[in-house]
């Protein structure tokens, strides 16, 4: 996904002259063709997150597009007060894009362990939130973002996701990702890179003639209950999602939901924060998995 | 006409402002506004390029005031020299005002909230580099506390602006030696402070922070070294031209009487 989004910059740094990049001292082998091509658009601000944060606000308060890059939580809980009052108070242009969501760098431990920046940003003013699930949503969701300038944080995974959907569609809403080809009345509901477990469990389930429709959810904010209209034509949703339940996107769903939706959560539990292992390892460690997904399945009542 | 006012006189007007202000407002932070007056009155007096009737003029320099519970004195120099009128200061603290018990940017003439300390500067060295980026010859003035340059976020833009050149942007430090709890010295010793700026490759000058000719004499002249930021240490007295509020830690807390009010106005020449 980083590196969907560094082309899909490059590309919209081209046809808007006002996009800067500001990095905190990351970005190896990923940030450098867009630092040669832009020389005079790009700043590595250092290991210094609330002052790259706030000299970000500075830059956009004089006319410029600002992302600002870096990993997991640094860029967001480490300068979040610079994100709430320089960023999002003065409804500046800046555009916070963390690599590393979720479990995404799982064996380097819980410092890298992105399972709590929903919760922290979605509370505030004029944010937009884009958590997409695979390169394609990442391409999508650059666009809108470099179209829409204004406070934003953008949630990516790492390198070399597969591509898990083709399916055109708004990022700005629920795409519908997998359609089980007979009337379901249970929806995956899925946010980041999860989607790709969220399929895999739908298909199981439909090839057992249990049909479920799986949708990927990119953007969280601003997100209301129309946003999601698509959602609310099934009673039974599960959500999927690399973060706490506390404030993410399966709590999120339930502060719109229709009442007598019912909705169960696959979230990363606050125990599991001393365990390192990959981010496969520790999915499973989580109960992030297809067997969790089809237990959630079998406890709705009928 | 407000323009006509003297540096001196307009400090004077600015400290008496604040002091009334807080005082209806039943507010704090009034030693902090009085130390800082004189500096605020200099930089509206001939160093800003501002223009009152078009706050957003794209060539005015950027003034931001990082120590942003000292809003009392910003507010009042800029109604004194004509962003809004002088009647609304008496809006101060009250409930549906625009004016802020700490600065606000829905203000005509302020640039940026803050209240949080520790933004001023990096939000600042933001600006100085998008003035560099686009080649604009505006500048840049921060006006801190001292207190405030316990906060890391500070040292981590003093760190980066002279690795950028930024030579557009000047620091200011009202350098009072109180802070909230305490003097500076009791809590987190800033002394040598300008050697902790030179050392991080900064120009440095120190003046009184109450002597107006020195403070434009310094002012007048930045960059003083091409390449590096500037960064003028203001030594100052916290509750200037009040006696019973110099260097009195209490007044950053408390908010005159009506007698105490009529006696510190009397003392600055501002009766009434």
């Amino acid at each position: 996904m980083r590196t969907a989004f560094i082309q899909e910059l490059i590309r919209q740094a081209r046809i808007h002259p006002r996009i800067f990049l500001v990095v905190g001292d990351l970005g190896y082998s990923v940030v450098e063709p867009f630092a040669k091509e832009f020389p005079e658009r790009f700043l590595n601000a250092g290991v210094a997150e609330q002052n790259m944060t706030s000299l970000a606000a500075g830059l956009a308060s004089e006319g410029w597009h600002v992302f600002t890059y870096s990993i997991a939580n640094f860029p967001t809980l480490r300068c979040l007060e610079q994100i709430r009052n320089d960023v999002c108070y003065h409804r500046l242009p800046v555009t916070v894009v963390a690599v590393g969501a979720g479990l995404a760098y799982g064996n380097l431990g819980f410092s890298h362990h992105g399972i709590h920046d929903i919760a922290a940003l979605r509370p505030l003013p004029h944010l937009a939130l884009f958590s997409p699930a695979d390169p394609g949503e990442t391409f999508e969701a650059v666009r809108w973002l470099a179209e829409n300038p204004g406070p934003s944080y953008l949630r990516l995974g790492k390198a070399g996701e597969k591509t898990l959907h083709t399916i055109p569609g708004s990022v700005l809403g629920p795409i519908q990702v997998l359609n089980p080809g007979a009337p379901s009345t249970v929806a995956f509901a899925s946010t980041g890179s999860m989607l790709s477990v969220a399929m895999e469990a739908a298909e199981r389930l439909s090839s057992q003639g249990q049909p479920v429709t799986v949708f990927s959810c990119s953007r969280l904010k601003p997100a209301d209950r129309e946003t999601y209209a698509a959602l609310w034509k099934y009673r039974k949703i599960v959500t999927f999602e690399e973060h706490v339940l506390a404030g993410g996107f399966g709590s999120l769903l339930r502060e719109l939901a229709p009442d007598g939706t019912l909705i169960r959560s696959l979230t990363v539990p606050e125990a599991l924060t001393s365990v390192v292992g990959s981010q496969e390892y520790l999915r499973t460690q989580a109960g992030l998995t297809i067997e969790q997904a089809l237990q959630a399945v079998e406890s709705f009542p009928s | 006409m407000p323009e006509a006012l003297s540096s001196v006189d307009l400090a004077a007007a600015i400290r008496a402002h604040a002091l009334r202000m807080v005082t209806r407002a039943k507010a704090s932070h009034v030693g902090g506004a009085l130390s800082m007056a004189d500096l605020l009155a200099v930089l509206y007096s001939g160093i800003l390029r501002h223009r009152p009737e078009l706050p957003d003029w794209p060539e005015r320099d950027r003034f931001l005031l990082s120590k942003g519970h000292s809003c009392t004195g910003v507010y009042a120099t800029l109604a004194l020299r004509g962003f809004f009128p002088e009647a609304e200061l008496e809006t101060y603290g009250r409930d549906g005002s625009r004016l802020m018990a700490h600065i606000s940017h829905k203000v005509p003439g302020v640039e940026f909230s803050t209240g949080s300390l520790g933004h001023g500067l990096p939000f600042g060295l933001g600006k100085a580099l998008a003035a560099q980026r686009d080649r604009q010859s505006w500048r840049v003035f921060t006006l801190l506390s001292d207190g405030e340059l316990d906060e890391g976020s500070n040292w981590e833009a003093i760190l980066l602006a002279p690795q950028h050149r930024l030579d557009n942007l000047v620091a200011l430090i009202d350098y009072n030696k109180i802070q909230s709890l305490g003097s500076v010295a009791e809590v987190a010793e800033l002394h040598p402070l300008a050697d902790k700026f030179r050392a991080f490759r900064w120009a440095v000058r120190e003046v009184d922070g109450h002597d107006h000719a020195a403070i434009r004499s310094a002012l007048e002249t930045v960059p003083w070294e091409p390449g590096r930021p500037s960064c003028l240490i203001a030594h100052t007295t916290k509750g200037r031209g009040v006696d019973f509020m110099q260097d009195q830690l209490a007044w950053h807390y408390k908010s005159p009487d009506a007698t105490q009010l009529t006696e510190a106005l009397r003392q600055l020449g501002c009766p009434g």
